[in-house]
């Protein structure tokens, strides 16, 4: 056994084990800092396939940015358990229980058919397993998408500050 | 099969002597800290343990240890024993990717001084732990149960969100300069006194500024401001666990300094060429008179910062947010801009 295939192996449970105390978890805190272990093991993950940069950026963006804002709020806002919240939105885990089916469904009926598609996959691939790859790939052949996602991201930054202004002008 | 494993006992090897180094570093730290404030404030300092009172931070680690852990009851048990586990192992973690010299040979094999100083995303690293260290402290104040602490932990959160981002922006201006993420390439571009202080004044400043931020150490020390919060985060800490927060500010100091030091002031580069020493590039002799270098400027860097905690005031709140969005942030862009249209120019 190699060490990669161990260590997939190994991450590959933990990372299950804490997806499923994310959603199993009573209390929102535990729940939001078993989701930042979940992403330490996927940025482990990457790191066995050489995607070094993929990796950090899971950790710098997901760990590190948008799930303090997310602790941060559940702490300020003090939210206990669950318990008292389950009454209210019934209809809503109706909903979550139909489309986690369809969801189930059609993960199943891909893994079945997984063996004849293999062969379907394109050859070609991206290099990303280093920053300069990725730069050289983003700003030659996806140039245009990349620009998009630029213009994507000052409107959202246009719109927040907007909302967080009490004052325009 | 064979060959990992040697990798593997090599890197463990490696990971044992750091982290000896780092807590004796740790503890230097404390003395340092407390014979120079002592001078500042015209004190003799720790003069009873040992010569000059130099064992005195190992009779505080001491009595740590023996001192009675108390938990408050109705705080989270999981969460407070987690929390200094993750600010002490964040601290410690980012010296992973730092290059204390350059390499040593040894039959044909280059040793690289440090446990992996070449990964090709050293730099960011470093920036994903210090983003994590945020957890460390925000989950101690709220799992305290304690408003001083909770208050303590979300301004320590809004503080080092806020400083991460004219840290990581000023880092552009390097990573454009030498062109690589990993920490030995960008001290390997800075020989012959071609050092990115000089090139990069500004994003120095700004670094600087925004390292002080994040160690949380004075004049921004604001999570754990005595006069409004008691002791801040860990108000609700003692023995080992209190221990260990006061180890990790301390390592994180430290680890500012290196990170001052191998980006803006050459790293191990020695002050002037290796050939005036004799000494062959792969010798012993000069991975340890590289180290040497390199400890001196990291020590230099570490006086630095205690001499400017015991000299300026603390900042308030809000002049702390003016400064890190409303100077910092601006400036860094501005940095940025202005070394890429200079390597355009130049180059």
């Amino acid at each position: 056994m190699s060490l990669t295939y161990f260590f997939f192996a190994l991450l590959s449970i933990l990372a299950i084990a804490s997806a499923i105390v994310t959603i199993s978890a009573k209390h929102p805190i535990r729940s939001a800092m078993a989701l930042v272990f979940h992403f330490f093991m996927l940025a482990g993950l990457y790191l066995t396939l050489q995607a070094q940069f993929v990796a950090v950026m899971q950790i710098i963006v997901y760990a590190g940015a948008i799930m303090v804002l997310v602790v941060f709020v559940v702490m300020l806002l003090n939210l206990g358990d669950e318990a008292t919240l389950a009454n209210k939105y019934q209809v809503r885990q109706l909903a979550g229980i139909v489309l986690a089916g369809v969801f189930g469904l059609s993960l199943v009926y891909s893994m079945l058919n997984l063996r004849n598609m293999l062969n379907e996959f394109p050859t070609h691939t991206v290099e990303f397993t280093t920053v300069q790859a990725i730069g050289n790939t983003l700003y030659t052949n996806y140039f245009v998408q990349f620009e998009a996602i630029g213009i994507l991201l000052t409107a959202a930054i246009v719109g927040a500050v907007m909302l967080a202004k009490r004052k325009i002008m | 099969m064979n060959n990992l494993i040697w990798i593997l006992i090599e890197a463990l090897i490696k990971a044992v002597v750091i982290l000896n180094v780092i807590l004796l570093g740790a503890a230097t730290s404390v003395y340092l800290e407390r014979k120079i404030s002592a001078v500042i404030q015209d004190r003799i300092g720790p003069n009873r343990v040992g010569p000059f009172g130099v064992l005195q931070p190992f009779a505080d680690v001491f009595k740590l240890f023996f001192k009675e852990d108390i938990v408050p009851k109705a705080s989270d048990k999981f969460f407070h024993s987690l929390a200094p586990i993750i600010s002490l192992g964040v601290a410690v973690a980012v010296y992973a990717v730092i290059p204390f010299a350059h390499y040593v040979e040894i039959g044909g094999t280059k040793y690289y001084i440090g446990i992996a100083p070449n990964l090709n995303i050293g730099l960011l690293f470093i920036l994903a732990m210090t983003s994590v260290g945020v957890y460390g402290i925000t989950l101690a104040g709220w799992s305290s149960n304690n408003k001083y602490s909770l208050m303590g932990g979300l301004r320590s959160a809004a503080q080092m969100i806020s400083y991460e981002l004219s840290m990581g922006l000023s880092l552009i201006g390097i990573i454009l300069i030498s062109g690589s993420f990993s920490l030995n390439d960008i001290v390997i571009g800075q020989a012959n006194w071609k050092w990115n202080v000089f090139l990069q004044p500004l994003g120095f400043l700004i670094f600087l500024v925004s390292a002080f931020a994040e160690t949380n150490r004075a004049p921004f020390d604001l999570p754990e401001a005595e006069p409004e919060l008691v002791g801040g985060y860990n108000t609700e800490y003692s023995g080992m666990k209190f221990g260990m927060f006061f180890l990790a500010e301390y390592a994180n100091m430290a680890t500012s300094s290196a990170f001052i030091t191998l980006l803006y002031f050459g790293g191990w580069q020695l002050p002037f060429s290796p050939d005036l020493l004799g000494l062959a590039e792969g010798s012993i002799g000069l991975a340890v008179a590289q180290f040497l270098v390199f400890f001196i400027k990291v020590v230099f860097f570490i006086m630095f910062f205690i001499w400017v905690r015991w000299s300026i005031p603390r900042f308030r709140y809000d002049q702390l947010m003016r400064l890190g969005w409303k100077v910092l942030l601006p400036l860094s862009l501005l940095n940025v801009v202005l070394t890429a249209a200079a390597i355009l120019i130049f180059k």
